[in-house]
């Protein structure tokens, strides 16, 4: 079957679209596979993806059950991670706060990606004022430090991850934007381009399904690389309270609140500080080899 | 309806301040193929941008078939002219199959009998439909002209504008080609307009032809007029000195 699969989809003798289309997919993926750091970061990830979904059935408490003769208590058998300052939990609450973690980074991925891809591609296709007004849009949230334009939208909304997810997005888009423009510009001009003019297709026509596929791979690298910053940001946010608000477990808050007993009751901070680390260093590695296997001007 | 098929007059393209088509005039016949000839640099790719309507910055008047066009074509337009470009491995998207490359103008037109109209355009450039699914950069630079070549034909075009089509390919190719390009003009009754700087190409394709300096026409003649040395400009006779004596067998 896969051996089929195989044979059918590296054939050079594609006969139907979709046999093309696949060759093309499987090639990409037999070269990310090839890149064993690519695949450690890809498998972490799926692996996070995995848990977060599962919290409910994996997790061994619940994640807001508080217990107060066993506070702070070490790693036991029956805690495997320990419990924190009310007692709860912490490898449940790691499970759980997962799903808050991973669920901002796609949303806001989902948010964000598009419109960079739509504002970049726009803006370098057009040219003359639209590019002009979109770029300097984009140059003006650009001027901000992200965080701190982050927590001064946090704050002027309502602490929360609805809000932190908006703040971030509204603050990851115009890098996309940039690299969109740059790499439309790249192709604006080509011949391939003014043969798809030359067909009659509008303008819209030639962005959405010429111009902004050839800019797809070099955004999907941004964004995986991106996450990691993301998923920073995020718990950045929780750690100064303008994030998740308890009992909600989200990393960046735990972090927070188990600062107080950093020195004497390690174990409570150290665990949502390795997720981060893990999961950000999984998707830089993802990143890295994507870009790799993506980047058009390494063809 | 006029015999013209194509009527440039007083065509001025300026880039910025720089003036690089300086009022130049041509009539191409219905089913003639006409060359235009010059160093780089002369103007005569600018020209054929004009025409094709890839570059929107001229002032002057063009009429194709007596109907004179603008700066923006309607989509119309695009089923009468195409264009075929100089660079068969820039002129193909290089992440869309051949497949989709050719069907393009058909799902903008909104053309019915998508894979008869494939196969007949690929049949047509001497292509086996093997190459249908394939990825440009899967071809040879013979074959990607050719299916450059297909793309432009599917239009059903009345016009074709061909810049240089043949000067990134190998010599053996390039015959092929050129000899592929003037079946298709005489079996399909196709009107051509061939910019080169090569004049041994543009006389084995075309029976007049125009020589540009510096952004002018300087002159205007048939191929036998050339062949016999009846050039007058001196700029014409140059280029044919030129081109005899990088010919000549050593």
């Amino acid at each position: 079957m896969l051996a089929d699969f195989r044979a059918w989809a590296l054939d050079d003798l594609a006969t139907s679209r979709r046999q093309a289309a696949w060759g093309r997919r499987y090639r990409i993926w037999l070269a990310l596979k090839a890149n064993p750091l690519a695949m450690i970061g890809m498998i972490i990830i799926g692996l996070c993806v995995i848990l977060a979904l599962l919290a409910p059935l994996l997790a061994p408490h619940d994640p807001a059950i508080q217990d107060l003769e066993n506070r702070l208590a070490r790693p036991t058998a029956e805690h495997l991670l320990g419990t924190d300052e009310l007692g709860r939990d912490i490898l449940s609450r790691l499970l759980y706060g997962g799903r808050i973690t991973l669920g901002i980074v796609v949303a806001v991925v989902i948010m964000v990606a598009p419109v960079g891809l739509a504002v970049g591609t726009i803006a370098g296709y057009f040219g003359g004022w639209v590019d002009k007004t979109l770029m300097r849009i984009t140059d003006v949230f650009l001027a901000f430090p992200r965080l701190i334009l982050a927590l001064a939208f946090v704050a002027a909304l309502s602490p929360g991850v609805e809000s932190a997810i908006l703040a971030i997005a509204l603050t990851a888009w115009p890098p996309y934007a940039r690299i969109a423009r740059a790499e439309t510009l790249t192709v604006r001009n080509s011949e391939f381009i003014e043969a798809v003019a030359m067909t009659g297709a509008s303008s819209w026509r030639i962005i959405l399904r010429h111009v902004a596929p050839l800019c797809v791979p070099s955004l999907v690298v941004r964004v995986t690389l991106d996450m990691a910053s993301i998923i920073i940001t995020a718990a950045s946010l929780g750690f100064l309270g303008m994030g998740a608000q308890p009992p909600s477990p989200e990393w960046g808050a735990m972090i927070a609140t188990a600062k107080r007993f950093i020195l004497d009751q390690w174990w409570v901070a150290l665990s949502p500080c390795m997720a981060i680390l893990l999961v950000s260093l999984a998707f830089n590695f993802l990143g890295d080899g994507l870009r790799d296997v993506l980047d058009p001007k390494q063809d | 309806m006029s015999d013209k098929m194509i009527d440039v007059r007083d065509l001025r393209v300026s880039f910025g301040a720089k003036e690089v088509v300086k009022g130049v005039s041509l009539a191409v016949q219905r089913g003639e193929s006409f060359g235009v000839v010059g160093e780089s640099g002369s103007g005569k790719s600018t020209v054929l941008r004009a025409l094709a309507g890839l570059n929107h910055h001229w002032s002057g008047e063009i009429d194709f078939d007596g109907v004179p066009v603008g700066a923006k074509r309607p989509r119309a337009f695009f089923r009468k002219v195409q264009m075929v470009f100089q660079d068969p491995f820039g002129s193909l998207h290089p992440r869309q199959t051949i497949d989709r490359i050719l069907s393009e103008f058909l799902a903008v037109h909104g053309m019915d009998d998508m894979d008869g109209r494939l196969n007949r355009a690929l049949e047509a450039v001497a292509l086996p439909q093997s190459v249908r699914f394939r990825f440009p950069h899967q071809l040879s630079g013979g074959q990607r002209q050719r299916v450059a070549i297909a793309r432009a034909l599917i239009a059903e075009p009345k016009v074709l504008l061909l810049d240089e089509p043949t000067s990134a390919l190998d010599v053996s190719v390039q015959a092929e080609v050129l000899n592929l390009l003037a079946h298709l003009r005489e079996s399909r009754g196709l009107t051509y307009v061939m910019v080169s700087h090569n004049l041994s190409v543009v006389a084995h394709l075309c029976s007049r032809l125009g020589v540009m300096q510096h952004g002018e026409l300087v002159e205007q003649l048939s191929v036998e007029d050339l062949r016999a040395r009846r050039a007058t400009h001196p700029h014409t006779r140059e280029l044919v000195e030129l081109s005899r004596s990088l010919e000549t067998p050593v």
